[in-house]
């Protein structure tokens, strides 16, 4: 039977939009707020880095991040195709590398707080 | 079978703009251009968080300002765009089947908008918002 590694990058996809539908808006406003330059005490560097020193906060931003880049970059490989670049196989190892490598910094940054 | 085969030309490049219902099918695939751009943004701020309070004072200081906000504004309606369409959705993703009978959907899509907003409250009062 042909193997497919299909199933692999479709289910990251799915996890990524479930996870973005719930998380994604609350999160951007959140940084809507960094933008206009009223940030809550907890969104400081103090309380961001205390957030990210606990395990729990390490898992969370690992999964969002992770999630939201392998949802996008699944999804942008069939988008780029559907605007008539049909060059499927370039544009998926290039939007998976760009996942990848987001992927990598950030487990590093993380370990590193 | 020396017919020529009628072959209808459609543009690779704008066949989605004919149809209101393939318009409405690329609104909710570009919605990954943003939510890519908001994880890359998201990659930034946890890297520059790793740096030391300097570096991450400066990133803060980039994202503030009326360009930034516009720029967070659009991502944010196209995040909100991804969450209603994923819902809405989610009675054909995973229908619920109860005995003989299908559970009716708005039930499923309103479990998830119930969801939705609980869990977005309780990052605002993580977060400190409120």
């Amino acid at each position: 039977m042909a193997k497919s590694n299909k199933p692999i990058f479709w289910s990251l996809f799915a996890a990524g939009g479930t996870l973005a539908a719930f998380l994604a808006p609350v999160l951007v406003l959140l940084f809507l707020l960094l933008s206009l330059g009223h940030a809550p005490a907890v969104l400081s560097y103090a309380g961001l880095h205390a957030f990210a020193a606990h395990w729990f906060g390490k898992l969370f931003l690992l999964a969002v991040i992770t999630l939201f880049l392998w949802h996008a970059a699944h999804r942008l490989r069939v988008t780029v195709f559907d605007f008539g670049l049909r060059q499927d196989s370039v544009v998926a190892v290039v939007v998976y590398l760009i996942a990848a490598a987001g992927t990598i910094t950030t487990a590093l940054c993380l370990l590193r707080i | 079978m020396s017919r020529k085969p009628y072959i209808r030309q459609v543009s690779k490049t704008s066949w989605y703009l004919k149809q209101p219902r393939y318009m409405r099918y690329m609104s909710r695939e570009v919605t990954c251009i943003f939510i890519g751009a908001f994880a890359l943004l998201m990659v930034c701020a946890v890297e520059r968080l790793s740096q030391g309070q300097a570096a991450f004072e400066s990133f803060m200081a980039a994202i503030t300002g009326p360009w930034s906000f516009l720029g967070l504004f659009v991502i944010l309606a196209f995040a909100v765009h991804n969450a209603t369409n994923w819902f809405n959705v989610t009675p054909k993703a995973m229908p619920v089947q109860i005995g003989e009978e299908f559970l009716n959907g708005k039930y499923i899509v309103g479990a998830h908008y119930a969801i939705w907003i609980v869990a977005s409250l309780v990052v605002l009062f993580f977060a400190g918002v409120m």
